[in-house]
């Protein structure tokens, strides 16, 4: 569109010039309408909606401590430690920003956990919102990532053998592994070299991956639009005169002052741990990581920080008795499919994949089938648009088959995390073999229960 | 073409294959210095030089520990009751006979007690699970992770368990026994760690 075409900008006072000098060159008044002054968000937004756009907030967050605490970090085996104690003791203000940081990281995760279960709850995940979750899910996955690249920088202890498990669980993979495992240490053991390459992925690289697919994340949102409580879509029922949902409310103002109210309350809570417990009790910044590395002595208990102890139990979990559990789950599984699904391909093909992993089972060793558990226990999030049949979104409209299956999956998920944050007992091995078999059945065999259960209508518009 | 103004479709999309195969080509050979680039550096590798113990103020019992490769190395002084417990363990170790992996235990290692001399046990300090070090507890007693304990080392990381020959028990996540270093004696207390006797 040529530039004189474009409308002159009003309703900004003063600004209103320049305004419509930059719009004539930039799309600034066209990115604005879209995805905050005429982005339609449904009008029923409730608590569970705060997540996402504090998400936001945190991963600003984290930017900027980010950027200050890199000038005076050091990534070298032999500083890096003395370096944060010289961040918290001598540089004006420093304690604060890594407290902020620190503490950030934590927070990320109880957001993106809560903005994944409302996910979960409200059937986000529906056709034609699959790609929003499944870049939501490789969101997830990045900052799983960035949070374990940071976690090596202060050099304590658990920074040093949490580091060290997590390479060496490449390591299990068979042929590959050693060779694998070598070279993302760079060296034979988790050292310098590690310590300096964990620093620039956690700082560069990772950070503009992440940037990008939030954006994705945002603008996949917004094509489609989101969803809601009710899981109804907004876009069925359009005012005939503007053509806007009428069961919809523009972005800005409604939902950025809603937001803000979010942020203030957050931003309480935030400061409250940052100020007088920044430790959490060893849950934020564990006891054991203010002792600097050392690569001859394991500390006598090790667990990784707790966003990560979900599926380290299932890790802990795996050995060689439960291989039979597992290999009776799989054999009941392929049983269920074979006994569903017609087409006679299929059959073989799921047959096959079935007496290859069996056999896999009894032939490799339990540790690499803990890893494959972990890494499965993420990557399943990918699938769940289509294990979901049933014919509702919202768990308002679900069966009692749904919400009994969410409800025992979340609590499986905090057992299996406070279990991974405690030394290992024969109890907790069998819970966590329980809960690491009731995760996964939450996923296996949601496309029979979600299929069969026994929903309520949903409603043609809002409630 | 020149007397016809339509493009010629099936050259467009040779040409658009062919650019995009070199272009990949090209793109792939570019990655290959910054992959290795992240491979061990020539410094790193010149580290992993042998190294000389002399363990002669080794009291029975106890355990040095030496850096070798970055990683610990453990000589223990094995007392009669530890090497009696060793014995009594067969039936409770996946792998008693170190018979798994090869490459773990050398040949001049391949016996019950996993040595050269069945007083001094030299093995790696990492746990064959997912590198962890095992922590000490050599007291023969009744542990929370094990009833009838006979002494050995418990991987604080995972849970596993092994014996005072190195020797993983049955049924825990660590697939293999401690891995014995390449080892030599040069004389009755002193000894070089990765290093051995060619054709051993």
């Amino acid at each position: 569109m040529a530039a004189a075409e474009k409308q002159p900008v009003t309703g900004a006072g003063p600004f209103n010039g320049l305004l419509t000098w930059i719009d004539q060159r930039f799309p600034l008044m066209s990115l604005w309408r879209e995805h905050l002054a005429e982005y339609y968000a449904p009008k029923n937004f409730n608590f569970w909606y705060y997540f996402g756009s504090l998400a936001i907030l945190v991963l600003v967050l984290q930017i900027a401590t980010g950027i200050f605490l890199a000038m005076h970090y050091k990534p070298d085996a032999n500083l890096a430690f003395a370096s944060v104690e010289y961040i918290m003791r001598d540089v004006p203000g420093g304690w604060i920003v890594r407290y902020m940081h620190s503490t950030g990281a934590s927070a990320f995760f109880i957001v993106v956990y809560l903005h994944m279960f409302r996910g979960l709850m409200y059937g986000s995940y529906r056709k034609p919102r699959e790609l929003v979750w499944i870049v939501g899910a490789l969101v997830y996955l990045s900052l799983m990532a960035e949070a374990f690249f940071g976690y090596l920088l202060p050099w304590g202890q658990l920074s040093y053998w949490g580091a060290q498990v997590i390479v060496n669980l490449f390591d299990a993979i068979p042929l590959i592994g050693p060779g694998l495992a070598l070279w993302i240490r760079g060296d034979y053991v988790i050292s310098d070299a590690t310590l300096n390459r964990f620093f620039s992925f956690h700082v560069i690289a990772i950070p503009l991956v992440l940037l990008g697919l939030v954006a994705a994340h945002i603008m996949a949102l917004h094509e489609v639009g989101s969803n809601n409580p009710d899981g109804v879509e907004i876009k069925k029922h359009k005012d005939p005169k503007t053509g806007h949902p009428v069961d919809g409310i523009p972005f800005h103002p409604y939902y950025t002052v809603k937001d803000i109210l979010g942020a203030v309350v957050f931003l309480i809570v935030f400061a409250v741990i940052m100020f007088f417990i920044p430790e959490f009790g060893g849950y934020f910044l564990e006891y054991n990581n203010f002792v600097a590395a050392d690569s001859l002595k394991t500390p006598d208990e090790i667990y990784p920080v707790w966003y990560f102890t979900p599926f380290y139990s299932m890790l802990r979990a795996t050995t060689e008795n439960f291989m039979w559990v597992l290999a009776a789950a799989l054999v009941g599984l392929v049983a269920l499919i074979l006994w569903r699904i017609r087409s006679l391909t299929a059959k073989t093909v799921i047959a096959g994949i079935g007496m290859l992993l069996l056999l896999g089972f009894f032939t490799i060793e339990p540790k690499v089938w803990g890893v494959v558990l972990m890494g499965a226990a993420v990557l399943i999030y990918f699938f769940l648009p289509w294990l979901d049949k049933s014919p509702v979104r919202s768990i308002r409209y679900k069966g009692p088959l749904y919400k009994s299956a969410l409800a025992v999956f979340a609590i499986c998920f905090v057992i299996l995390g406070y279990f991974g944050t405690r030394p290992l007992t024969d109890v907790g091995t069998i819970v966590s073999q329980v809960g690491t078999l009731l995760y996964f059945a939450f996923f296996a065999l949601m496309p029979w229960y979600s299929k069969i259960d026994r929903c309520k209508p949903e409603p043609e518009r809002l409630t | 073409m020149a007397d016809n103004d339509k493009p010629d479709h099936s050259k467009r999309r040779f040409l658009v294959a062919a650019t995009s195969i070199v272009g990949g080509v090209g793109a792939g050979a570019a990655a290959v210095p910054f992959v290795a680039s992240m491979l061990p550096s020539e410094r790193t590798r010149a580290a992993s030089a042998p190294v000389e113990v002399d363990f002669g103020r080794l009291e029975p019992g106890d355990k040095l520990i030496v850096e070798w490769r970055g990683k610990p190395v453990w000589v223990i002084r094995r007392t009669k009751e530890m090497l009696e417990g060793v014995k009594k363990n067969d039936d409770k170790v996946a792998d008693p006979d170190s018979k798994r992996k090869p490459e773990f235990t050398p040949s001049y290692a391949r016996n019950e007690y996993r040595s050269i001399k069945p007083e001094y046990l030299v093995v790696v300090g990492i746990c064959t699970h997912l590198g962890c070090s095992p922590v000490d507890k050599f007291k023969a007693q009744s542990e929370p992770f094990e009833q009838g304990w006979r002494g050995g080392f418990y991987c604080p990381c995972h849970g596993s368990l092994f014996d005072l020959a190195g020797r993983v028990y049955k049924n825990k996540p660590a697939p293999d026994n401690l891995q014995v270093p390449p080892h030599k004696y040069l004389s009755d207390t002193r000894i070089v760690i990765g290093d051995d006797i060619k054709g051993a």
